[in-house]
C-alpha cells in the first residue's frame, strides 16, 4: 500500500516538476544568450492563466478536439506514472515496460495530430503531417536503444534496467555509450526542441508542434502545453535516470527517499543546463535535414545494439 | 459436438447460397433469409472454435463424399478451432451488417442472386478449408473459395478496371493454387496418401521438405499477400462490394495464414531454421512496404487493402521468428512468437473487417472512395466515426487496444534473440524488430491521415457534406467488432491462455508464464522481465481523464464560445485550404522517395508577359514497383513464350494432320 502512495507523491512530483525543469532550461538559455529571464514563477503562471481563460472553439471543430487535450495529458501523465523518478521498484513499474511507455507516448501523438487536423486549417495539418513523418523515423531508433538496454539488462521494465545498472556500478561499455547518444538524439527530436523543433516559435512555416495546438485556447491549451513539458521531463528523468541511476532509492525508507530526491533534482538540472548549451550553439534545422538527423541516432542505436551483440553477449 | 456445430455452420452457408438463387425474382430473399442464414452459420462457426479452443481435443469425422477410396476427411483441432472462430465471428458481423448495405441494390442493376449465391459459397468454402484433413477436400474447398470470390470481385464488372482486377486475382489465385498443389504431391508422394494423417508420418529427407515448403510458402504467401506476390491484392480487395472485402481481407487472408501454419509447423515435421529466416525477412519487408504504399493511396479501400499486406507481413515475422527459434531446440521461445502472431492474426481479422464495414458505409452514405474528397464525416456518420476511430487505434497499435498486446508480444519474443547461438541471427532478428517498429509508427501515420482526412476538418465536396443515417444493422456489426478490439485488448490473458493450446500441440510447450500472475498481468517471459497490466492501463488512462476534468473543468458558466477557426489570423477558411491526402504524405514520399515510382507532371502557364503565374496544374501517379521490376518481365517472358509455340499453328489442315500422325507414332513407340 504504501508503495502504492509513493508512487503517487512520485507522480505528483513528476507533474509539478515538468514546468520548472521548462523554466529552468529557459532560465540558463537567457544566461548564455545575455537576455533577462522569466521568473521561475512563469510557466505556473501561464498554465492558471489558461486554466481561468474562457475556452473559444472553432465553429466546426469536432467533440474529438474537445477530448484529445485530455486523452494526450491522461496518457503522458500515466507515460510518466510508469518511470521511476526518486525510487525504483515501485508496484507501478509492472503496469508498464519501455515498450509500453513508447505505446503512451504514441496515444498522446496520436490524437494531438488528429486534433491538429480536426478544425481545417493548413497549419494544423502541416504540422500533423510533419509530427508523424519525423516521429516514424525517431521511432526505430528508441526502440533499438530500448533493445540495447533490455539485452544488457534481460528485461524490458525500467525498474529492472535500472536496478541492473545499478548495482554492476559504473562499467564502460560501448553499447551504453552508443545508446546514450542515440537516447539524447532522439529525446531532442520527440520533444520538440532546437534544432529539429523550437518551443519559442509561433508563427513559422517551420513549426511543427505549435502548428498542431494554434487553434486551442484556455485549459485545452493548458493541458496540450502541459503534456508537452511533462514529456519533456520523461525523456529527461529516461536519460539521466538510466545512465547515471546513482542515487535512486531503493528501499522506502526517509534517507533513501531524500538522497533520492536530490539527486533526481540534481541530475535533471545538469542535464537543463547541457540542453540549454547545446540550444544556445545550435541553430534550426530545416524540416527535410531532419531526416538525415534521425538516421544518425538510429544509426547510433543500432551501433549500440550490434556492439552489444558482438562484444557483450556471453562476455 | 463442437465438429457438428462447424458442420452446421457450413450447411447454413450453402443453404443460403441456395436460397439466394430465388433473389432473381424476389430481392429481398437476400436481406430476409440469405443473410439471417449466414448469421446462424457465422455464429456456430464462432461458437464451436472457441468450444474447440477450451476443450483441446481434437475431433474428427469422414463425410461420404468425394473419391471412392478417399471420403472427405474433417477434423477439428485447436488450430483450426482458432481460424474457425475467426472466421465465424467475422461472417456474423458480415451477416448483420449485409441487409442494411445490401438495400439499395435491390433497386439497381446488379442481379443479387449473384451476391448472395457466391456468399455463401464463400463462406462454406473458407469453413471448409480449415476443417479438410485431407489434401483432396482441402484443394477442393480452397478452389471453391478462390472461384467464388471471383465472382464477388466481379461483381462490379461494368467497370473495365474490375474485370481487369478480377482477372488477375483469378490468375493469381491459380498460380498459387499451382503451387500449393505440388506441395501437397511431394508430400503426398512420400507420404503415400492424400490423407494429413499419412503425410504427417511421411519421410521426407530435408531437401525434399524444403522444396515442399518453398512450394507451400509461394502458394500460401501469394494469397496471403506477401511481397513480392501481392499484386493481385490491392486491386481486387477494394472493388468488391465492402462486406465482402472485409471478408476477404479479414478472413480469407486468414485462410492462407492457416494452410501456411498447417503446412509447416504439423504436416513438414521437423522444422528447419532456414525456413525461418525467409518467412522472416519477407515478412518484415512486406510490413515495411505495405505501409509505405498504403500511406500514399487516396482511394480509401485501397489504402485498407495495403494496410493488410503490411500485417499480413508483421504476422508472417512472427511466425518465422518462431520458426527460428524452434528450428534452433529453442521451443519456449517459439511458443512465445507463435502466440505473438496468431494473436496478431485474430486481432488483424476483427480490425481490419471493422475499417473495411466502416469504409463500405462510407462509400455507400457519401457516393465517395476518393480521400481527397472526404472531410468531416465524423459529425455526419457519428457511429461510424467512433467505430473507425476504435478501427484506427487498434491498427495503430496503441494500448489498451488489441492490435497493442500482440506487436507487444513480438517484440518480447524479438529480444530473446540473444539466446541463439548464431551470431547473424542475433543480430537479424533485432533489426528485423527495427523495421517492425518503423512500420508500427508509419501505420501510426496512415491511419492518422486516413481518419483526420475522412472524419475530420470540413467536407471536400457536396455529396459527403449531405452524407447522413446509417442503417441500425450497420452501426450494430461496426459496434460488436469494436467491442471486441477493445475486449481483446483489455483481457489479452484470456486470449492468450485460448492459443497457449495451439503451441501446446504443435512443439510441446505453452506461454504457461504469461498468465501466471492473473488475469491482471500479462508476462510473456517472467514477472520480472516483463509485464503489461492492459486493465490497469485503461483504468489509469480514464482515471487520470476523469480527474483531470473534474478539476479543471469550470464549475460556474464560463464553458465554451464557438466562433470562426482563428489560423494565424488568416481570411476565413475553405475546405479547399485544408491539408489533403496527398499533402499529408507528403514528407513520408520525400524521405522514402526510391520506395515507389512516382510520375509527376506539373504545368504552369504565364499570362503574355510571362511574370504572373495564372494556373498551375499538378498531377501525380504512384505505382507499385513489383509491377516493372516483377510482373511485366514475366508476362512478356510468358507472351513472347506463347508466340514462338504459336509457330505451330498454321492453319492448314495437313500440317495438323501430319502433327497427329507423328504424334501418334511417337506414343506407338513408347508404348512398344
Amino acid at each position: 500500500m504504501s508503495g502504492w502512495l509513493l508512487a503517487l507523491i512520485q507522480l505528483m512530483i513528476f507533474v509539478l516538476g515538468a514546468p520548472f525543469l521548462v523554466i529552468w532550461i529557459k532560465q540558463v538559455k537567457c544566461r548564455l544568450q545575455n537576455r533577462r529571464a522569466p521568473s521561475f514563477a512563469q510557466p505556473y503562471r501561464d498554465l492558471g492563466k489558461l486554466f481561468r481563460k474562457q475556452v473559444v472553439l472553432a465553429e466546426n471543430a469536432s467533440p474529438l478536439f474537445r477530448m484529445a487535450p485530455y486523452i494526450v495529458f491522461a496518457a503522458t501523465v500515466l507515460a510518466a506514472l510508469t518511470v521511476p523518478l526518486i525510487a525504483i521498484k515501485l508496484p507501478t513499474a509492472a503496469i508498464a515496460d519501455m515498450l509500453v511507455l513508447l505505446g503512451f507516448l504514441a496515444i498522446g501523438r496520436f490524437f494531438m495530430t488528429l486534433a491538429g487536423m480536426d478544425v481545417g486549417t493548413a497549419f494544423g495539418g502541416m504540422g500533423s503531417s510533419r509530427e508523424v513523418s519525423l516521429s516514424s523515423l525517431a521511432e526505430p531508433a528508441l526502440l533499438m536503444v530500448i533493445f540495447t538496454l533490455a539485452m544488457t539488462a534481460q528485461s524490458t521494465n525500467l525498474s529492472s534496467v535500472m536496478q541492473y545498472l545499478l548495482d554492476v556500478g559504473v562499467v564502460l561499455r560501448p553499447s551504453l555509450l552508443f545508446a546514450l547518444l542515440g537516447l539524447m538524439l532522439v529525446a531532442v527530436a520527440e520533444t520538440g526542441r532546437v534544432p529539429v523543433d523550437n518551443p519559442a516559435t509561433h508563427l513559422e512555416l517551420t513549426m511543427v508542434h505549435e502548428a498542431m495546438i494554434l487553434e486551442y485556447s484556455g485549459r485545452h491549451l493548458a493541458l496540450m502545453e502541459w503534456a508537452a513539458y511533462i514529456k519533456l521531463m520523461i525523456f529527461g528523468v529516461l536519460i539521466v535516470n538510466i545512465f547515471f541511476p546513482w542515487g535512486l532509492a531503493t528501499d522506502a525508507t526517509l534517507p533513501a527517499l531524500a538522497i533520492g530526491f536530490a539527486a533526481m533534482v540534481f541530475k535533471l538540472l545538469v542535464a537543463g543546463v547541457v540542453l540549454a548549451v547545446a540550444e544556445t550553439r545550435l541553430a534550426k534545422m530545416r524540416v527535410f535535414r531532419v531526416p538525415e538527423y534521425l538516421n544518425l541516432a538510429f544509426l547510433l542505436a543500432l551501433l549500440g545494439a550490434l556492439s552489444h551483440i558482438i562484444l557483450e553477449v556471453g562476455v | 459436438m463442437a465438429l457438428d456445430l462447424a458442420l452446421y455452420a457450413v450447411l447454413a452457408a450453402l443453404i443460403s447460397s441456395a436460397v439466394s438463387a430465388t433473389a432473381f425474382r424476389i430481392p429481398a430473399v437476400l436481406r430476409f433469409l440469405a443473410f439471417p442464414l449466414i448469421g446462424v452459420s457465422g455464429a456456430c462457426g464462432a461458437v464451436a472454435g472457441v468450444m474447440a479452443l477450451t476443450d483441446g481435443s481434437v475431433l474428427s469425422t469422414s463425410l461420404p463424399f468425394g473419391l471412392p477410396w478417399l471420403e472427405w476427411q474433417l477434423r477439428l483441432d485447436v488450430l483450426s478451432g482458432l481460424f474457425v472462430t475467426i472466421i465465424g465471428i467475422v461472417t456474423f458481423a458480415v451477416a448483420v451488417y449485409g441487409p442494411g448495405y445490401v438495400r439499395e441494390y435491390e433497386h439497381g442493376s446488379h442481379p443479387l442472386a449473384q451476391l448472395g449465391i457466391f456468399t455463401g459459397l464463400f463462406i462454406a468454402g473458407m469453413f471448409l478449408v480449415v476443417l479438410a484433413n485431407d489434401a483432396f477436400l482441402f484443394m477442393i474447398s480452397w478452389e471453391l473459395m478462390s472461384l467464388s470470390s471471383y465472382f464477388l470481385v466481379m461483381f462490379h464488372h461494368e467497370q473495365a478496371a474490375n474485370r481487369r482486377a478480377g482477372f488477375l486475382y483469378l490468375l493469381m489465385a491459380h498460380v498459387g493454387g499451382l503451387a500449393i498443389l505440388l506441395s501437397y504431391g511431394v508430400l503426398a508422394t512420400f507420404g503415400d496418401g492424400f490423407s494429413f494423417e499419412a503425410m504427417r508420418n511421411a519421410p521426407l529427407s530435408p531437401l525434399w521438405a524444403s522444396v515442399a515448403f518453398a512450394l507451400a510458402f509461394i502458394g500460401f504467401g501469394m494469397k496471403a499477400g506477401l511481397v513480392p506476390l501481392h499484386a493481385w491484392l490491392p486491386e481486387a480487395h477494394p472493388v468488391a462490394p465492402s462486406h465482402i472485402s472485409a471478408l476477404m481481407s479479414g478472413v480469407m487472408l486468414k485462410v492462407a495464414i492457416y494452410g501456411f501454419i498447417r503446412m509447416t509447423f504439423d504436416l513438414l515435421g521437423e522444422i528447419q531454421w532456414g525456413w525461418g529466416v525467409v518467412a522472416l525477412l519477407l515478412g518484415s519487408v512486406s510490413a515495411l512496404l505495405g505501409v509505405l504504399y498504403a500511406i500514399q493511396q487516396n482511394d480509401l479501400k485501397r489504402l485498407l487493402a495495403y494496410s493488410s499486406i503490411e500485417n499480413i507481413g508483421i504476422i508472417f515475422l512472427g511466425l518465422g521468428m518462431s520458426m527460428i527459434f524452434i528450428g534452433t531446440g529453442l521451443p519456449a521461445l517459439g511458443a512465445i512468437a507463435l502466440v505473438a502472431a496468431l494473436f496478431h492474426t485474430f486481432n488483424h481479422a476483427m480490425f481490419k473487417s471493422l475499417l473495411f464495414l466502416g469504409a463500405g458505409n462510407i462509400v455507400q452514405r457519401a457516393r465517395e472512395q476518393n480521400l481527397e474528397r472526404m472531410g468531416g464525416l465524423m459529425i455526419r456518420l457519428p457511429y461510424t466515426g467512433v467505430f473507425f476511430l476504435i478501427g484506427c487505434v487498434s491498427i495503430a497499435a496503441l494500448p489498451p487496444f488489441n492490435g497493442f498486446v500482440s506487436e507487444w508480444l513480438t517484440f518480447q519474443a524479438a529480444l530473446q534473440a540473444t539466446a541463439l547461438e548464431n551470431g547473424v541471427l542475433r543480430t537479424l532478428i533485432p533489426f528485423t524488430a527495427a523495421m517492425l517498429a518503423l512500420t508500427g509508427a508509419l501505420s501510426l501515420a496512415c491511419f492518422v491521415k486516413l481518419y483526420g482526412v475522412a472524419f475530420l476538418g470540413q467536407p471536400r465536396s457536396r455529396r459527403v457534406r449531405h452524407a447522413r443515417r446509417t442503417a441500425l444493422g450497420i452501426r450494430v456489426s461496426q459496434g460488436l467488432l469494436a467491442v471486441i478490439c477493445l475486449l481483446a485488448g483489455v483481457f489479452p490473458n484470456t486470449v492468450v491462455n485460448l492459443l497457449n493450446t495451439i503451441p501446446n500441440m504443435f512443439i510441446g510447450t505453452d506461454l504457461a508464464a504469461a498468465t501466471s500472475r492473473g488475469w491482471l498481468w500479462l508476462t510473456p517471459i517472467a514477472p520480472e522481465v516483463a509485464s503489461y497490466s492492459a486493465p490497469l492501463v485503461l483504468v489509469g488512462i480514464l482515471a487520470a481523464w476523469l480527474l483531470t476534468w473534474w478539476f479543471i473543468h469550470p464549475r460556474g458558466a464560463r464553458g465554451v464560445r464557438r466562433g470562426p477557426a482563428w489560423d494565424c489570423g488568416f481570411g476565413p477558411l475553405g475546405p479547399s485550404m485544408q491539408y489533403t491526402s496527398t499533402a499529408f504524405a507528403m514528407p513520408i514520399r520525400r524521405i522514402f522517395q526510391p520506395v515507389w515510382g512516382i510520375e509527376e507532371k506539373i504545368e504552369r502557364e504565364v499570362d503574355s508577359h510571362g511574370l504572373r503565374v495564372t494556373s498551375i496544374s499538378h498531377q501525380q501517379h504512384i505505382y507499385d514497383r513489383s509491377w516493372a521490376t516483377l510482373y511485366e518481365p514475366i508476362s512478356r517472358w510468358v507472351l513472347s513464350a506463347a508466340r514462338r509455340v504459336s509457330r505451330l499453328q498454321q492453319g492448314n489442315i495437313r500440317v495438323y494432320i501430319a502433327y497427329s500422325f507423328f504424334t501418334l507414332l511417337l506414343l506407338l513407340w513408347v508404348i512398344s
